[in-house]
């Protein structure tokens, strides 16, 4: 019971385009079990930054998530530790 | 020959076995997507635009339909709307409806060369006839061919839907997107400097140049079902795409991946394809179409032609303290250029405190580019390269010790911010650093030698794969990775390493979008990633089934038995004495009883992989200038890359090679001619000039062994990083050769003289002047 009300906190990575939502933050303290949770906490600390991050209920398609390094695959489904930090990357291509 | 490995742990892995699709492709049985025919096909021909930029005010197909031997003609008004949003396929985010105006233009066409219908006809001659009485009447407008142009005040709107955030929703607009990664305080980073250097630079807009036009040939089923054969990258984005943009469930569409002549990312998106599905549906026909090699050159890839302006700082002891970026690329007519790559891999190799990049993405009239080997990296690397090779040499340092100083390491803060994992750009440094090539003198008048470096990320994404067991002990291996650089061969390696058998006994295939699950594209360096750890978790099912097998036999527990070398055994630690009454079996003997014991043995294992490891390289390469004609002969070539662990090195020194050669090719001479009228004039490989084998040296490998702690058998991606380095490689030998800093590719003959001409006549002016 007591891991419901468990909220982790994280460090998300503000990009340098949406700092102006953070008041200039580069890093930012936020509460949240995954990604989805970690952006909606963003969003009650700086009204808006969500529009720019999601696109319906999922990540936009043009946002890649890294979590300690490491691009989760799951978008906001991605579980995050007490200790993580989260970065927004621009999702990208290859090509060979 | 005895196979060997590299470090003695593996008995396959490391060794370089012939390939098993080789024999296909010596004695030329292996089918391409050209070679495809059906009964009762019909042949497909796609009318172009021959304006770079004008409005379509009517398209007249009546004439053209009454010629004898048409079945049918497309345009336009025959597709859907597609969605005006991005949607992930694939690695890449895609526009279907930008796609599909890419596929058949709507009410403009946006470059000399874009598809405004397609006819399918009884013979191609019958079709490429017919498309001269199709009747365009175009509103011809100005073209914007440079970025330059495309951001200036009050230049032609490309797109007249096209926003982007920071302008607003009511500004019309050539810039698709802004990107910018800041880190630190660069204007303070600057004022510590001792030195700083500052250089504009441009590149020209390239092609992939793979040997292998574009084809696709459809057949669409009364049951409206739908087949592709076509030459692919990825066939299940083949599926996706071809879907969104004919308004079809996925699931309506099977895609049977060719063998494939080349791609090297510019077969990881559809031109033919849905019209060869659209022309199937309407003519009840099989409908094959080819491009020509003037169609691949004006209307497929390329990679975006770029501007940047890059300013750093170091202190006296070659500390870089600052850097400023800027840089723009040409995304052609629809928004997606690589910039987002070019800005997190300028600066990527190294640790800059303080730091901050700008990158735009901007339409011009000219193809949409395509993904072309570490997107957007070759480009950005001319320009970083080259700066911290002048602050080098300002400092008084090796342009190899500039790098290893400020060069990241496990920890380092990537330019994007999270800290690299384990990463081998050190000792990729170190490698060239000691190598034959670096260690050799070279002399003589108008000789060069220049190193540079690059980064690429490598992709993980998700891959599919099955291993079955026969029952005379072989095994076949399949996936849904089209094998473009021999990875069938390095899949049966894993499979058979991990079964311990014969890589021969390993039957490698690629299988159509039916037949295996989901795989994205051969792409982002991954298949011996990605779909190498899909294939190394199937053999281990397959293994695990094996082990049970066994126990079933033996009526013991299945960890009770263990598998070495093929060989299934009791563990020393199981309950029965070694060889009591059940002496070994090999992987050949428990496979002629798998009817008796459960039936066949597959394994499967689909992954979406994490734990990707990045690659680096350094190339060095020496070149001599003539100075009379400012030819540029390039005399040796070396590259080491990090490649984590070769499966099959004879493989990765091909893509080191290969990349390589692209990189040189792109540095020196590759470009695309468009008249003032945006009219492309050299659409053939006699005006494309891409190097051949006269113009390259044997390009020398040293293949760097960091191993990928991500992945089980320590892989990271080689395919791309290759062609990271060369251009700037190549501008750093030509100024140790002649003393001219060359910021423009290609650094081509004209340009090479008249820079060289330039210096020339500069220091006859100061030599004046002194006198």
């Amino acid at each position: 019971m007591a891991r419901l009300f468990h909220f982790n906190m994280a460090i998300a990575v503000i990009p340098a385009l949406l700092r102006k939502f953070t008041n200039g933050r580069e890093r930012v303290t936020v509460r949240g079990r995954n990604v989805r949770e970690l952006i909606a906490d963003l969003n009650r600390q700086f009204p808006g930054i969500e529009d720019h991050l999601l696109e319906g209920d999922d990540l936009r398609p043009s946002i890649a998530v890294s979590i300690d390094g490491e691009i989760g695959p799951g978008g906001i489904i991605e579980p995050i530790s007490e200790t993580s930090e989260v970065h927004f990357l621009p999702a990208l291509g290859g090509g060979s | 020959m005895e196979a060997t490995t590299s470090n003695g742990k593996f008995k396959v892995i490391g060794t370089r076995p012939i390939r098993h699709d080789g024999v296909d492709k010596v004695i030329g049985r292996a089918k391409y997507g050209a070679d495809y025919s059906f009964p009762g096909m019909l042949h497909g021909k796609v009318l172009r635009s021959p304006h770079a930029h004008a409005k379509i005010k009517s398209i007249k197909i009546d004439k053209a339909l009454k010629m004898p031997g048409v079945k049918a003609i497309v345009t336009s008004a025959d597709l859907p709307e597609a969605a005006n949003k991005l949607e992930q396929a694939g690695e890449m985010a895609i526009n279907p409806h930008y796609l599909s105006m890419n596929i058949l233009a709507r009410d403009k066409v946006l470059y000399d060369g874009h598809a405004i219908a397609a006819v399918a006809a009884t013979s191609p001659h019958i079709a490429e006839e017919a498309l001269k009485l199709i009747q365009v009447e175009y509103e011809v407008l100005p073209p914007v061919m440079t970025v330059d142009v495309a951001m200036k005040p009050g230049t032609p709107i490309l797109l007249p839907d096209l926003r982007n955030r920071e302008e607003g929703a009511d500004k019309q607009t050539n810039v698709a997107q802004h990107y910018q990664f800041k880190r630190g305080d660069f204007a303070a980073g600057f004022k510590a400097a001792d030195l700083i250097v500052e250089r504009e630079f441009t590149t020209a807009m390239v092609h992939q140049g793979y040997i292998e036009p574009h084809n696709a040939v459809g057949i669409y089923n009364a049951d409206g079902q739908a087949t592709i054969y076509c030459s692919t990258q990825g066939a299940f984005d083949v599926r996706s795409l071809s879907a969104q943009v004919l308004g079809v469930p996925v699931g309506k569409i099977k895609v049977v991946p060719a063998e494939i002549g080349g791609g090297f990312g510019g077969k990881t998106t559809v031109y033919l394809e849905p019209l060869s599905v659209l022309l199937s549906k309407r003519t009840g026909h099989p409908v094959k179409l080819v491009m020509s090699r003037s169609e691949v050159l004006r209307a497929s890839g390329p990679t975006s032609g770029s501007k940047m302006k890059i300013k750093m700082g170091a202190t006296r002891d070659g500390k870089i303290v600052a850097a400023e970026v800027w840089m723009a690329y040409e995304a052609g007519a629809f928004p997606g250029s690589p910039v987002g790559a070019g800005a997190m891999t300028i600066l990527a190799p190294y640790t800059i405190e303080n730091l901050q990049i700008d990158a735009y993405d901007v339409v011009v009239n000219r193809p949409k580019t395509a993904a072309y080997r570490a997107p957007g990296a070759s480009n950005a690397a001319l320009a970083s390269e080259t700066v911290i090779d002048e602050l080098a040499e300002k400092c008084g340092l090796d342009p190899l010790e500039i790098r290893i100083k400020n060069g990241v390491r496990e920890g380092s803060p990537q330019v994007v911010g999270p800290p690299f994992k384990r990463i081998g750009y050190i000792e990729t440094c170190e490698a060239i650093k000691n190598s034959d090539h670096y260690k050799s003198k070279l002399t003589g008048p108008y000789r060069g030698r220049g190193v540079a470096t690059g980064f690429w990320f490598n992709a993980g994404m998700q891959s599919s794969a099955s291993v079955n067991i026969h029952t005379d002990g072989t095994a076949s291996v399949v996936t849904g990775s089209p094998d473009i650089g021999g990875s069938r061969a390095s899949m049966a390696m894993i499979t058979a390493e991990v079964l311990g058998l014969a890589v021969n006994d390993v039957r490698p295939s690629v299988a159509d979008t039916d037949s295996i699950g989901h795989t994205d594209v051969t792409g982002g360096s991954r298949v011996t990633f990605a779909t190498g750890m899909a294939v190394y978790e199937a053999a281990q099912d397959a293994a695990r089934q094996l082990r049970e097998r066994a126990a079933k036999l033996w009526e013991v527990k299945p960890e009770d038995v263990e598998m070495r070398d093929g060989m299934l055994s009791l563990k020393d630690s199981s309950s029965f004495e070694k060889g009591e009454g059940k002496p070994p079996m090999s992987v050949k003997e428990i496979a002629t009883k798998l009817a008796r014991t459960g039936g066949p043995i597959s394994g499967r294992a689909s992954v979406n992989a994490r734990g990707v490891g990045p690659a680096f390289a350094a190339t060095c390469v020496d070149v001599e200038v003539d100075p009379d004609t400012g030819k540029v002969q390039i005399l040796r070539c070396t590259i080491a890359q990090d490649v984590g662990k070769a499966i099959h090195p004879s493989y990765v020194e091909g893509q080191m090679q290969g990349g390589t050669a692209q990189g040189l090719g792109w540095g020196l001479n590759e470009e695309y001619f468009y008249d003032d009228k945006g009219t492309l004039r050299n659409t053939g490989l006699l005006d494309y000039r891409m190097p051949t084998c006269l113009d390259l040296p044997l390009i020398e490998t040293i293949i760097v062994e960091v191993p990928n702690p991500g992945h089980p058998l320590g892989v990271r991606g080689v395919g791309e990083v290759s062609i990271v380095p060369p251009p700037a490689a190549l501008a750093n030998a030509i100024y140790r050769a002649t003393g001219v800093r060359m910021t423009e590719t290609p650094m081509s003959p004209p340009r090479l003289l008249k820079e060289i001409l330039k210096k020339r006549a500069a220091e006859e002016t100061q030599s004046a002047a002194a006198d």
